[in-house]
């Protein structure tokens, strides 16, 4: 434009000023980049401590070895029993949480009445259950699982001594499967929202029941949705602590867990164990940033692994079926 | 406006073997009454059209014919719907198999995200053929059926989204009539559609009406005048006048009918 108005100008200015200066939308927008820049400083500043302290500790043979009970030797401890624990309380919990949750979503979406009694209970029941504190859902695995149902296991199962009865990597699962159900519901519910109605009613026009409907046209549909509704899951799942306090992790195992039954070292509870119990901060500070570095990196490739899946499973569908 | 131009006047006769007999059928949405006591006798293999005003029930009445109303939690039915001598709302009828016989193409086509090749195939793998060579057989016919067949018979496994508009409804319309229903039912197939692509899906139903019972909704007039042989017109909620489309067109009995194809309201 200002070449056109001023051709002679050497300065040839591109920007064309529509309006006026605007106090309130610069301070606006001064604010959006601010709240921005805050984020990712605190982001920055945790990640960067944590990368600059802890990757020394952060070797193959710290995430390959089994500690003695003393961990406190950066020499002779490690990682590994944390790291399978964790792993395979995540897994264990998104076995039963991804279809509990789906078939929850589905049931409210597709098959619900609107106003029902029955409907508004249970949508009330999951939004409350989201609400509960951490660590009463500890307290209710260790009542309810393994009070409950694993000492009556035992029972029927005429075992001597406790075998289910006690704290388990299948009870801090499920333990953390009831915690994360409403995210897993809540997503699934919003991608199954997402897919047109016509579609539905184009497939129940051809002469398919509901069910084969569902399975066939609508499930598919929402399969990134679902995953996304997992990845949310397993994001809060492999940070917690207080859930699996009373139903599963232990102190100190000599070897690795190997049975649904078996009890688990856990990465964050051994954060709380260095920082809580060690006999010389200084030389355990090392170990402690190591173990947690350890921890976001397992966080983020399991979170990696699953976003990769999604993005498959898109890239699938936007081409050819 | 012009009286709409219409062939031949054909002369005035009831459809010969009534295949769908509609009997004192009304439909209730919750306490409000959307089909007020309607009986039709509609022909085989010939095509028949609703016509009338926005809100007269013609989808709704289309829509009992396969009983896809039963989707909705409010509806209550009265009177009986007979196709072939048997009314569909008896409690022993299967809806499936009755959505087997009588098929729907929709106002705004829905392909699903699948292949060319599996929309069509869908109701076919729904109704147990597994058989490769069948289903590539009943494809092939489905499309050809359908004018497609020559603009994807190179790409039958390419997405069905990637088509036009056009080319999508005829789509659906494959789709329909693979699993060889009796009757097709059509709810404005060509409303979204441009002047170029309607024209080649009114051809397609003055082709499919020698295999299949046609029934289909429409806003436009002319289309209706078009392709069709019998025209019911309906008004909020009733049924005014049907009778052969030449005879609506031309001399209706009714005022309000020749009000509304003159153009006069609606």
């Amino acid at each position: 434009m200002s070449e056109v108005l001023s051709p002679k100008s050497k300065v040839q200015s591109r920007h064309f000023r529509a309006e006026k200066f605007d106090f309130w939308s610069f301070f606006f927008s001064g604010l959006t980049g601010l709240a921005t820049l805050l984020i990712i400083g605190i982001l920055a500043v945790i990640l960067i401590n944590i990368i600059v302290n802890g990757w020394q500790g952060f070797t193959w043979h710290f995430v390959s070895t089994i500690p003695k009970k003393d961990f406190f030797d950066i020499k002779t401890t490690g990682v590994l029993p944390m790291i399978i624990g964790t792993t395979f309380r995540v897994l264990v919990m998104t076995i039963f949480v991804i279809p509990v949750g789906v078939i929850t979503a589905i049931y409210l979406t597709e098959y619900a009445p609107s106003n029902s009694l029955i409907t508004r209970i249970i949508r009330a029941a999951v939004n409350n259950l989201a609400g509960v504190p951490s660590i009463v859902f500890g307290l209710f695995g260790l009542g309810f699982f393994i009070n409950f149902i694993g000492k009556n296991m035992d029972v029927l199962l005429h075992n001597t001594g406790a075998v289910w009865g006690q704290p388990a990597l299948i009870w801090a699962s499920l333990t953390l499967a009831v915690m994360t159900v409403p995210v897993v519901i809540v997503a699934t519910e919003e991608s199954l929202k997402a897919i047109p109605p016509g579609l539905r009613e184009a497939s129940l026009a051809l002469g398919a029941t509901k069910l084969e409907t569902i399975l066939k046209i609508v499930l598919p549909q929402a399969l990134p949705g679902i995953m996304t509704g997992g990845i949310l899951a397993v994001s809060r799942a492999a940070g917690e602590v207080a859930p699996i306090l009373f139903t599963g992790v232990a102190y100190y195992m000599a070897s690795l867990p190997s049975h649904l039954s078996d009890q688990f070292m856990d990465l964050g509870y051994h954060v709380f164990v260095l920082s809580t119990q060690s006999p010389n901060i200084e030389q355990t500070r090392p170990i402690l940033y190591a173990t947690v570095l350890v921890l976001l990196v397992l966080t983020f490739a399991l979170n990696i692994v699953a976003i990769i899946i999604r993005s498959n499973i898109r890239r699938k569908m936007r081409s050819l079926h | 406006m012009p009286r709409v131009a219409v062939a031949e006047a054909k002369p005035n006769l009831s459809p010969a073997a009534p295949f769908i007999e509609v009997e004192s059928l009304s439909l209730f949405y919750g306490p409000s009454k959307a089909l007020k006591n309607i009986s039709v006798q509609l022909g085989e293999k010939v095509v028949t059209a609703f016509i009338g005003p926005s809100g007269c029930g013609k989808s709704t009445l289309l829509r009992c014919l396969n009983r896809m109303n039963d989707l909705i939690d409010s509806v209550r039915i009265e009177g009986a719907v007979k196709i072939g001598g048997h009314d569909i709302y008896s409690p022993d009828v299967d809806v499936i198999e009755l959505r087997k016989r009588v098929g729907m193409v929709f106002q705004k086509s829905n392909p699903f995200p699948k292949s060319i090749y599996e929309n069509v195939a869908y109701g076919l793998r729904l109704h147990g053929v597994k058989n490769k060579g069948e289903l590539d057989a009943a494809v092939e016919k489905s499309l050809h059926q359908s004018a497609l067949w020559d603009e994807v018979k190179d790409r039958l496994h390419s997405s069905a989204l990637g088509l036009s508009g056009g080319q999508q409804q005829r789509l659906c319309i494959a789709r329909a009539i693979a699993i060889r229903p009796e009757i097709i039912l059509m709810d404005e197939p060509a409303s979204a559609l441009d002047p170029i692509a309607t024209a080649r899906i009114e051809e397609l139903i003055l082709e499919l009406k020698k295999d299949f019972t046609i029934v289909i909704v429409t806003h436009n007039m002319q289309q209706a005048a078009r392709i069709s042989d019998f025209t019911a017109f309906f008004y909020i909620g009733e049924l005014i006048e049907f009778d052969n489309t030449a005879k609506i067109f031309t001399n209706p009995s009714k005022k309000q009918t020749e009000d509304y194809v003159t153009g006069r309201f609606g």
